[in-house]
């Protein structure tokens, strides 16, 4: 200990207020617990469109599997309040609490990423590669593979569902950072159309 | 999970002879059924699962509308109970002639008897062969209902092969509740793509004993878009509840589906109103308008302990009754099996559905919905979640809804059979 510590005449009955507040806290999460289905069933009703615990096998919807906890809740999130674009999401992310988004995040989270194997263009996925390096590797490390806390695996994400995403990013429809902005621009400045694909291809052919 | 199981599970061998493994018996191998002999398989190593299906490769009634105008080869809807056997389910091809709820007893063709500690019953539908005068199954040979998939699908998809260009397809619409809500429209919809692009003097004549219809307004707006609807020149014509839709007789010599007046066509698809699947009936576990009713939170029968009810068969209103509804019901039936046969609480159920329908190759709509339980211990919707796509949705929204519409087939049938 670097310091004596003053002595304080009201130390007990701050830590008694401490517990009761702690009980007050633990009796509530119980209760809302109690009235919240398990981490497991809330995920098995996603896994008719997004595979057996969140891998799916295409063509399109994407896989949730080993996602990171913060990025589920905060997709779910945006879902529910309308501030992505998606076809059906919002409508469904609408039906859960943030409670539940948070369970199904942790459920997710921990489930391992079964990459099934999906056509893609050799020739386009090796110069894909590059372009991640050179534009994307920064913030989706390890060549899209790593569970960022603020963004998506995109190694070995079903190609159609992040070209929807890409479009979604450049024609403005969804909203972007400005790191994530001054890449994008910088990638179409230097690489045209054919660099966005090339990177959808470089993704598709990881698995 | 029992330490024995954990052993069972180390020694990677699920399928044990041990004689106080619990028995789990499913009568009916469709969406329901084959999920819940899946789930309760990943949810318990242990336990002893044996399914009964007589079909041996199943046809999911999802997507056949595409084998109707040969978009989709009827192979690519087929299933085979081999990936379940491999999880050390006991799959058995015969049909059940009794369930015994007093002995808890499961009698098959072959003479056969399986005892139960639960039995999950998930026979789809049968169909009610006295609603239409003269539509027997015989006459289904000629004017298919094509509402199991199968053969009856080919059936279908060969009379309209077979039809000239300028004649007249008659679709007859079912009273609710049934099978897939938005299925006859979807499948006037891409029988009208089909006739557009092959046959386009033709003409579609929905007979339809409803005021309204699933997906209505998405339907018809489509319509419009893309068949001429509510113009002098539409390819379909809808004939509702208002303008004495109902069909009350068929005459398969004339082919005529009679309503008030008679409606005369070169094919004619029946799909009659419906009923719990015939082992149900049998077992008396269906109520008077011929459903299974259940505890909301568990889906075991009203009427018979012990005896689950999972799938088109079972009353799980506001639920549709669609191949979504169906899977997601029987994970929670599996964890509810699982948590008595441990002595646990029953697990508070969440469930989803979601149904897409494809107006044309490009035109996607869906319906989704979450569902949870009321304070009565009934589903109810999760309020503000789920509805229909927008109806300004724009093209690239709904060409999106086509890919994910083919993901969701992927996907769910993978999480059925694989």
């Amino acid at each position: 200990m670097l310091k004596q510590q003053t002595p304080n005449p009201n130390h007990d009955r701050m830590l008694g207020i401490v517990a009761i507040a702690l009980l007050t806290i633990n009796v509530l999460t119980n209760s809302a617990l109690a009235e919240t289905p398990s981490a497991s069933m809330l995920a098995n009703t996603c896994a008719g469109c997004h595979g057996t615990f969140g891998s799916s096998v295409g063509p399109a919807s994407p896989t949730i599997a080993g996602m990171s906890r913060d990025y589920f809740v905060e997709t779910m999130l945006a879902y529910k309040e309308a501030q992505r674009p998606s076809t059906i999401m919002t409508r469904i992310a609408k039906g859960y609490t943030q409670q539940e988004i948070e369970l199904m995040a942790d459920f997710f989270s921990k489930q391992k990423i079964i990459r099934f194997t999906q056509d893609y263009d050799v020739k386009q996925a090796k110069r894909g590669k590059k372009l991640h390096k050179k534009y994307c590797n920064k913030c989706h490390e390890e060549d899209g593979g790593y569970a960022e806390d603020d963004a998506g695996i995109l190694a070995g994400q079903w190609a159609p569902f992040v070209r929807f995403t890409l479009t979604d990013f450049l024609t403005g429809d969804r909203p972007m950072g400005a790191k994530k902005k001054q890449q994008l621009d910088k990638l179409i400045e230097q690489q045209g159309d054919p660099g966005v694909e090339q990177l959808i291809q470089f993704y598709a052919s990881q698995n | 999970m029992s330490s024995s199981a954990i052993a069972a599970s180390a020694m990677g061998f699920p399928m044990l002879s041990l004689g106080a493994s619990k028995r789990v018996v499913i009568v009916g191998g469709g969406i329901a059924g084959a999920t819940a002999a899946k789930y309760l398989r990943l949810m318990d190593v242990n336990i002893d699962i044996t399914l009964i299906e007589p079909k041996k490769t199943y046809t999911t009634c999802f997507l056949s509308n595409e084998v109707l105008w040969e978009h989709r080869n009827i192979n690519t809807i087929q299933f085979s109970y081999d990936a379940l056997k491999k999880r050390g389910i006991n799959v058995i091809h015969d049909v059940v002639t009794k369930i015994d709820p007093d002995t808890r007893q499961v009698t098959i063709n072959s003479g056969t008897q399986l005892k139960y500690d639960a039995c999950v019953v998930s026979p789809g539908i049968s169909f009610d062969w006295d609603a239409i005068e003269n539509y027997t199954p015989a006459v289904s040979q000629l004017l298919p209902h094509a509402y199991q998939a199968g053969p009856q699908t080919l059936l279908l998809r060969d009379q309209l092969k077979a039809m000239k260009n300028g004649g007249t397809f008659i679709l007859v619409a079912p009273q609710n509740p049934f099978r897939c809500p938005p299925g006859p429209y979807e499948r006037a919809s891409q029988i009208a793509w089909y006739f557009k692009n092959h046959k386009p003097k033709s003409k579609i004549i929905i007979l339809d004993p409803k005021p309204k219809f699933s997906k209505m307004k998405l339907f018809t707006s489509g319509w419009e878009k893309h068949y001429g609807y509510n113009t002098s020149n539409s390819m379909i014509e809808w004939v509702g509840e208002t303008d004495g839709g109902e069909v009350t007789r068929v005459d398969a010599k004339k082919m005529l589906a009679i309503t008030t007046s008679p409606y005369k066509g070169d094919v004619i698809n029946v799909i009659p109103p419906q009923k719990a699947g015939k082992i149900a009936i049998q077992t008396e576990l269906v109520d008077e308008g011929g459903w299974c009713p259940i505890n909301h939170r568990t889906f075991e029968s009203r009427i018979h302990k012990d005896i689950y009810v999972i799938g088109d068969a079972t009353i799980a209103a506001p639920m549709p009754k669609s191949g979504y509804a169906a899977n997601s019901q029987a994970k929670v039936c599996a964890a509810a099996i699982i948590a008595k046969f441990n002595g646990e609480p029953e697990p508070l159920p969440s469930l989803v559905n979601t149904c897409y329908s494809l107006i044309t190759p490009d035109h996607g709509i869906s319906v989704a919905m979450v569902y949870k339980l009321g304070p009565k211990g009934k589903i109810q919707k999760v309020k503000g979640a789920g509805g229909l796509t927008p109806i300004d949705a724009s093209d690239e929204m709904r060409k999106r809804e086509v890919a994910y519409a083919y993901s969701w087939f992927k996907n769910i049938t993978h999480d059925i059979f694989a």
